[in-house]
């Protein structure tokens, strides 16, 4: 068994100060392997614990408990050429198609620096040919968008050079965090087109953060669906989606507006009260105060996995009389083909 | 009831920069009936926002109204003064924005907050009167009464959406315009806050203008939809029709390149991008990116035809 | 931002935010009255015994004359020169300081940074004033003091608001996305530095300058006011404690004292345009909607 290329192991993000902190993710362990090209969505709400598992696997943030590791070795151990390993190997495509660009330089810049410092060229002609290549493959016009400042192109467009970056470096692993939720309507199918292509044509396994289900079903075969830093349902995407176990998964199937008329919001036995009061951390499962089945157990002690099937598991003690899995290997629910 | 309760005909709203005119709503006409909700659907660059502003007679310059009738209730609202079109506002025609957070004043109560619009507008009340109305306002948006002597950042994200519904009604005015009101909202709260909405347009008979770019909410919120696209009005209908039968065809593209359920791996987008409101291109303003653009299209724009009664298309496929 | 068509683009800009150019046109006429303007005057003129004492402005001394025979036009003409390459060097040191502590503390932290907070948050404690006179005065030969000696002491307090302005500016954006993307695209911290954050800064670089620059035309008007300093070469501050030595309000030089007062106004005023110029430059940038 090799290395794993990224992994959370018992991971705890804590924002805040002593007396007013905030638990952003919550004891999660995840294994990502380099060879396992897969799509992975990780689901949840504001203040799910989603982009900050984006940032602790990107290195932007630092763990409060637990370790972050790169190929076996702690993230805020890289040196040097270690490092540099891991920058080239682990991309991302972050939400806002304005932010990530520098205003000051034109957007050549986004793929002509990583072409630069990385050597994916021999000279200036190659590295002209990679990114009109890249930028082809989005559905772009080199000669429209390259010598262009950001505030020249429209958002779509942006987004879609930030997609034909990852297109053109091929990494090892791409975490993308809400890559199409400021985008047009039109122009999302174009851009996840490209990144299942990335996926499927080079084998790069991708983490797709999302609060949005359809996009994350669409596009992905695995699923993690977190609520208050905790992981609620994990597994097959189909499965989960089709026949969610979860009372919050099936909060979120049913409050997805179907672009069908005849398709109305999901049946109300599953409309809970809203809940009001500004969250704590607290003991037992995160989702208690607002589930409809919650037992005396849910309060004092979180739920474990539960597995009802082999490629499915569920945080939930509706499921109880089923195996147990141990959180530290979550990821083993994803090998399940 | 299908009587108009606002009437727009042949509005253009443009801004002027360096550049030339911006054409952000190029000669578009809409009715809107009595408790009808309609929703006004459109990408970036579609003028659907410039519309919300445009309907409150809130443009600033650079941007102006060209020309255009809105009758509201029998009243063209672009011959108003602005004195008159004040007291328009928020007692016949309210707006519940985008992004309440930056809507709500951060250091006023709410009770304050839900007040201050309908005594601006000289309505006398006791101090029970106000108590009692602040309740009653609270109560019909699902929010607990404790909330009247909270600050905005008390609230959770959905709670201050409430609060701006709650305002926008406060004067039972004939004509709401939501402003993409749930798009800074979760998929939960976004469902709750719309079925409040929906909920207080059937107690009060409200009409209401829903402008957003999700087609999924407009097909599970409103009667009627209107498409939007680069500033001109592209297809009107009832929104069963228009989703089983979508006659446009950025209508069609836009439908079929929605996710559902029954299409997983299906990727079809529109290609190419929305053009310039400055130089929009000639004839039809669409057939730079429609597959089914033929010579006329690139040299005459189409007229916006009632094809059907209450279905109207602006396309050469139905009305040359 | 319409950063192409050099020059002509320049006088755009300019003729869209009046007080940056308001700013900019007061201090260019300065800096001509103090330089080109001293080719047509003799410098002996600025210096005691010159001339006949006491004088009002006429045509023979356009600007008077004052107690001990100075003729006041090349007195202002050289006192505004030396004042305001004071206030400039003691500005670029500031800043240059500045910039580098401003930076390396902004976006690496870690113990540098801690230290250089002790000592900014300690000299924005100590009246600067009072330090700058007790290092003045323990400067041997203070009568004697160039340019530059002042302009070092000047610069002693003058590093410290521009490291606080970047310090924060840069913390602020070292979490932006595009730095983000800079690392992932294998950049090291130095290169961001200098090639992400600075080009962005430039115009809080440039108020720092303004303000920096300000501070040090101030802090040598303060000392020389008072006495410190060199009190024989021309300088605004000089001329402003000679004034007062003489007792010119009592006597009623009116024009040595209008003049250096208007001369001095006219260097706060121009300075605080470029800063309020450059501040509407600074700002809408990150507005800036597509």
């Amino acid at each position: 068994m090799s290395t794993p290329l990224l992994e959370l192991r018992k991971v705890t993000k804590i924002f805040g100060s002593r007396h007013d902190y905030t638990v952003a993710l919550d004891d999660m362990t995840l294994v990502l392997d380099e060879y396992f090209p897969k799509i992975i969505a990780v689901v949840g709400e504001s203040g799910s614990g989603k982009t900050t598992t984006g940032m602790l696997l990107l290195g932007f943030y630092g763990p409060t408990m637990g370790q972050v590791l790169f190929r076996g070795r702690p993230l805020r151990e890289l040196r040097g050429a270690e490092l540099f390993r891991f920058r080239r190997e682990v991309q991302a495509v972050f939400q806002d198609p304005f932010a990530v660009y520098n205003p000051f330089y034109k957007v050549d810049n986004l793929l002509s620096i990583p072409i630069k410092n990385f050597k994916l060229a021999r000279s200036k002609a190659e590295a002209r040919e990679l990114m009109e290549d890249a930028l082809e493959r989005v559905g772009l016009r080199p000669e429209e968008t390259l010598g262009r400042y950001p505030h020249q192109l429209s958002g779509g467009q942006r987004q879609r050079i930030a997609v034909a970056r990852a297109l053109l470096l091929k990494p090892k692993f791409l975490i993308t965090d809400e890559p199409v939720s400021m985008v047009d309507a039109s122009l999302r199918s174009t851009i996840l087109k490209s990144l299942r292509a990335l996926n499927q044509e080079f084998g790069v396994p991708i983490l797709y953060i999302t609060h949005d289900l359809t996009t994350a079903y669409h596009i992905s075969d695995y699923i993690i669906i977190l609520y208050h830093g905790s992981v609620m349902e994990a597994g097959n995407v189909d499965s989960i989606i089709r026949k969610p176990n979860h009372p919050y998964t099936k909060l979120l199937v049913s409050s997805i507006p179907w672009p069908d008329p005849d398709l109305p919001w999901g049946g109300t036995e599953e409309m809970i009260q809203k809940s009001q009061v500004a969250f704590k951390a607290i003991t037992g499962c995160k989702f208690a105060p607002r589930c409809p089945y919650k037992m005396d157990i849910c309060e004092t002690k979180a739920p474990e996995l539960f597995m009802p099937e082999r490629d499915r598991v569920v945080a939930c003690y509706l499921y109880r009389d089923h195996t147990v899995l141990p959180r530290e290997e979550l990821s083993s629910v994803f090998a399940q083909a | 009831m299908s009587e108009p309760v606002l009437q727009v005909k042949n509005l253009k709203v443009y801004y002027y920069v360096e550049a030339g005119a911006v054409k952000a709503v190029d000669d578009v006409s809409f009715t809107l009936d009595f408790g009808v909700k309609m929703g006004l659907v459109g990408e970036s660059g579609s003028g659907k926002s410039t519309m919300a502003f445009a309907l409150m007679r809130m443009i600033k310059p650079p941007g102006k109204i060209e020309s255009g009738q809105m009758i509201l209730d029998g009243i063209d609202l672009l011959k108003l003064s602005e004195e008159k079109m004040r007291q328009t506002r928020l007692r016949k025609l309210a707006m519940i924005p985008q992004g309440a957070m930056n809507a709500l004043n951060p250091v006023m109560r709410i009770d304050k907050q839900l007040i201050d619009g309908m005594l601006d507008h000289g309505v006398i009340m006791s101090k029970e009167e106000r108590e009692a109305r602040v309740a009653q306002l609270l109560e019909m948006v699902d929010l607990p009464p404790k909330v009247a002597k909270m600050y905005p950042h008390e609230l959770s994200g959905g709670m201050q959406q409430r609060v701006t519904v709650a305002q926008s009604i406060s004067m039972e005015p004939d004509v709401i315009i939501a402003d993409e009101p749930t798009s800074a909202l979760d998929v939960v709260i976004q469902r709750q806050v719309m079925e409040t909405i929906n909920r207080l347009q059937q107690r009060l008979g409200l009409s209401i203008i829903l402008i957003g770019h999700d087609m999924g909410l407009m097909a599970q919120s409103v009667d009627r939809l209107a498409v939007m696209y680069a500033g001109k009005m592209m297809e009107i209908g009832e929104t069963h029709a228009m989703f089983r039968d979508p006659l446009h065809p950025y209508t069609r593209l836009l439908i079929e390149s929605l996710p559902v359920l029954e299409n997983k791996g299906v990727f079809s987008g529109i290609p190419g991008i929305t053009p310039s409101l400055l130089n929009p291109p000639e004839g039809c303003v669409f057939h730079t990116r429609c597959p089914k653009a033929w010579n006329l299209c690139q040299e005459a724009t189409p007229e916006f035809v009632e094809i059907k009664p209450g279905r109207w298309v602006a396309c050469h496929l139905h009305t040359a | 931002m319409q950063r192409g068509q050099g020059f002509k683009g320049f006088l755009n800009y300019i003729r869209r935010n009046p007080a940056f150019g308001g700013g900019l046109l007061i201090l260019l006429l300065l800096l001509l009255f103090s330089t080109v303007a001293g080719y047509f005057v003799p410098k002996e003129g600025a210096y005691p015994l010159f001339t006949t004492p006491k004088q009002k402005p006429s045509a023979e001394h356009p600007f008077g004359t004052d107690s001990v025979g100075r003729d006041l036009l090349p007195t202002l003409i050289y006192g505004t020169r030396m004042t305001l390459s004071i206030g400039m060097i003691a500005g670029c040191i500031g800043l240059g300081v500045g910039t580098v502590l401003g930076f390396m503390t902004g976006y690496f932290g870690g113990l540098f940074d801690t230290i250089v907070k002790f000592f900014v948050d300690v000299l924005m404690t100590i009246p600067s004033f009072l330090l700058l006179i007790t290092i003045s005065a323990s400067v041997p030969n203070p009568e004697e003091m160039s340019v530059i000696q002042m302009a070092l002491i000047l610069s002693l307090v003058s590093w410290v608001q521009p490291t606080r302005a970047i310090r924060a500016q840069v913390l602020s954006m070292r979490e932006r996305a595009f730095v983000m993307m800079a690392k992932l695209s294998g950049m090291s911290g130095m290169e961001i530095i200098i090639k992400e954050l600075m080009p962005n800064l430039l115009p809080y670089l440039a108020i720092s300058l303004a303000g920096a620059v300000n501070g040090g035309v101030l802090g040598s008007l303060g000392l020389q006011t008072l006495g410190i300093g060199n009190l024989r070469e021309p300088s605004l501050g000089m001329t402003i404690y000679w004034l007062r030595y003489y007792n010119a309000f009592l006597q009623g030089y009116w024009w040595w004292i209008i003049e250096p007062v208007i001369v001095i106004a006219a260097i706060f005023i121009a300075f605080l345009l470029i800063s309020i110029g450059l501040d509407e430059f600074a700002n809408p940038r990150t507005r800036r909607t597509v």
